[in-house]
């Protein structure tokens, strides 16, 4: 239930970089370990872009795979539950490689042909 | 003329992020310990706080209450002579399912930072979404109560992993339970291996001299930085 928040984070985060053109699609990044459901936050997306310039913009979601790495004996292993010991050394020292991204990687903005449409038909 | 794709790779909650460090600035200034204090709702935080702030030695203690609405746990705790400003997330009803760096920045001129070491913010009952906003604490600390299952830190790796301080609440119920502390305490060890533990009950006091010293030793700890 977290995506209502987090779409709204997206919709900011894509708004401040769009400097006030259309934005198409939003690339986003998401590590497995975010538990956050897809379809949940695509369908919380479309509705808080609606007023913004996100509206009708599609989601587009990489998910990254989590996986750790043991600072001590220094391997990396993928895992699909959440146990955060090595399982080489036992030990606790263990960081997140990946799994823990949650970041807009870039968005795709309207041409300019289509933004001028876009105003011809709001003005008719 | 083409769309064009604009590179960003931004963490989608540095707004959030940016507030926090404001908020952290502001309490620094202060010399004030902030907890960020969380559960899924009913694992008794606010009776760990009835019991455990009450004139802790050298350490004066304030709560930032969150709540989605009403003003109860506030009255419990100002009935106990604990400083307590209420924080509610609802507009109307229904209100935001956790405290966000901005709620709490929006809190914070009402609280009385010159008057108190220690802030708790009590977040809203919730095991998902308090996990993802810093608020610009000091420490996240969680409570899992008995009644809750053994399978929490499974289910909730995001919120277990997130804390460096889990209370293990209610232990008082235990010989009425088919509960197995063992697997609790072994699967917060699965999840977050760092994770600090204490096992206690508000209701029998049991447990609860280890939590009124491990905040004082938190607040210690800002204090010994500053040598």
């Amino acid at each position: 239930m977290h995506e209502l928040a987090l779409s709204s984070a997206i919709v900011n985060t894509a708004a401040k970089h769009a400097d006030g053109r259309r934005v198409t699609v939003v690339f986003l990044r998401v590590g497995r370990l975010r538990q956050v459901v897809p379809d949940t936050l695509e369908f919380y997306f479309e509705f808080v872009a609606r007023d913004s310039v996100c509206e009708g913009a599609r989601l587009e979601q990489e998910v990254i795979p989590a996986t750790l790495r043991c600072l001590p004996c220094e391997r990396t292993w993928p895992i699909d539950i959440p146990a955060f010991r090595c399982p080489f050394c036992g030990g606790s020292e263990v960081e997140i490689a990946t799994g823990d991204e949650f970041e807009v990687e870039s968005i795709e903005l309207q041409s300019a042909d289509e933004q001028e449409e876009a105003e011809c038909i709001a003005q008719r | 003329m083409h769309r064009t794709k604009v590179t960003i790779v931004e963490e989608a909650l540095d707004a959030n992020n940016t507030i926090a460090a404001a908020n952290r600035a502001d309490f620094d200034r202060h010399d004030v310990t902030v907890v960020n204090f969380m559960s899924a709702p009913g694992a008794g935080k606010t009776a760990l706080l009835e019991a455990g702030l009450v004139d802790l030695p050298g350490v004066r203690a304030g709560v930032l209450e969150g709540d989605v609405h009403g003003a109860y746990d506030a009255d419990r705790l100002a009935a106990r002579h604990i400083p307590v400003i209420q924080l509610n997330t609802d507009q109307g009803f229904g209100g935001e399912c956790h405290l966000d760096a901005n709620m709490v920045r929006s809190a914070i001129p009402s609280v009385p930072l010159h008057e108190i070491d220690l802030l708790i913010v009590e977040n809203v009952g919730n095991l998902v979404c308090p996990a993802e906003f810093r608020i610009g604490e000091d420490a996240r600390v969680m409570v899992c109560s008995v009644t809750e299952g053994e399978d929490k830190p499974l289910k909730y790796p995001l919120m277990f992993r997130a804390c460096e301080l889990v209370v293990v609440n209610k232990i008082d119920l235990l010989p009425h339970l088919d509960f197995d502390l063992d697997l609790l305490l072994y699967n917060i060890d699965q999840v977050n291996p760092n994770a600090e533990r204490l096992v206690v009950s508000a209701r029998s006091g049991e447990g609860i001299d280890a939590w009124r010293e491990w905040l004082v030793q938190l607040a210690g700890r800002r204090a010994a930085a500053l040598v």
